[in-house]
């Protein structure tokens, strides 16, 4: 069942949190802050939550947003859990490159790889 | 289109500020031909930018503004973005790749700057960013 909040959808798959963002721009400070408290709201009262970010309609994100994934994925390991990104455009990808922020993520190509990764 | 497009902002802070901007610099490459590569590189840089200003550079000036004058043309485009405050050493920013810092959320705005601009410079005390596109980097 879906849990919609303003900025993001977030829907469970089997026993994974899926994660998707609803804009083409995650820039906006203000948003990006409420991304990230809805995440945590989320994952707050979960114990080694299984998580995919899938990133599909994402065409612009800041160092900010960078920021709020990598304090999620703290979050994530922190509760014994596992995050994966997915489905990340390759402009997008390279700024995970450019940052060696691909070696602190697990980015997978599909969404259907991330889930079959954390299965 | 061969003339030089050329404009001048000041920005208090609210988002649609930015985007306005972003925009007006967008139309303007856009017309002088700059494909998409070179759209997100200076749209990316240009947030950095102008966030860091707003954010980082005023943050001790009350009513403080950023002045943000750019020009494109069809070999580059030019950007400067000055804040009212003191200034900073960016060589006194910690690298965000190595690895102890890869944790750290914040950090990564000049990094990416450089990394998509053909140039970047702090001049002053460090609250006025000069940056630069050229074209030929836009393969």
């Amino acid at each position: 069942m879906a849990n919609d909040s303003s900025r993001l959808r977030i829907s469970a798959v089997n026993d994974v949190v899926r994660i998707d963002f609803v804009d083409r721009d995650i820039l906006d400070e203000a948003t990006i802050r409420q991304i990230g408290q809805d995440i945590q709201r989320k994952l707050e009262p979960m114990s080694a939550p299984k998580v995919l970010m899938c990133f599909t309609v994402v065409e612009h994100l800041s160092s900010a947003a960078l920021g709020t994934l990598i304090t999620v994925n703290s979050l994530v390991k922190k509760k014994g859990g596992t995050l994966r990104l997915a489905e990340i455009r390759p402009e997008i990808l390279e700024v995970f490159y450019i940052t060696k922020l691909n070696k602190h993520f697990s980015i997978d190509e599909s969404a259907e790889a991330a889930l079959k990764a954390l299965a | 289109m061969s003339a030089r497009i050329e404009g001048h902002a000041i920005l208090r802070g609210p988002r649609a500020e930015i985007d306005a901007c972003q925009s007006a610099v967008e139309q303007a490459m856009t017309e002088h031909g700059y494909g998409r590569e070179a759209l997100f590189a200076v749209r990316l840089a240009l947030e950095e930018a102008l966030v860091n200003a707003i954010r980082h550079g005023n943050r001790h000036v009350p009513d403080g503004q950023v002045d943000f004058r750019w020009s494109v043309d069809a070999d580059e485009a030019r950007f400067d973005v000055q804040d009212q405050g003191e200034g900073f050493d960016p060589d006194a920013v910690p690298d965000p790749t190595e690895d102890d810092n890869l944790e750290i959320p914040s950090g990564r705005g000049i990094m990416l700057m450089k990394a998509y601009m053909s140039e970047v410079e702090y001049r002053g005390p460090g609250n006025h960013l000069a940056m630069v596109y050229r074209k030929s980097k836009d393969a």
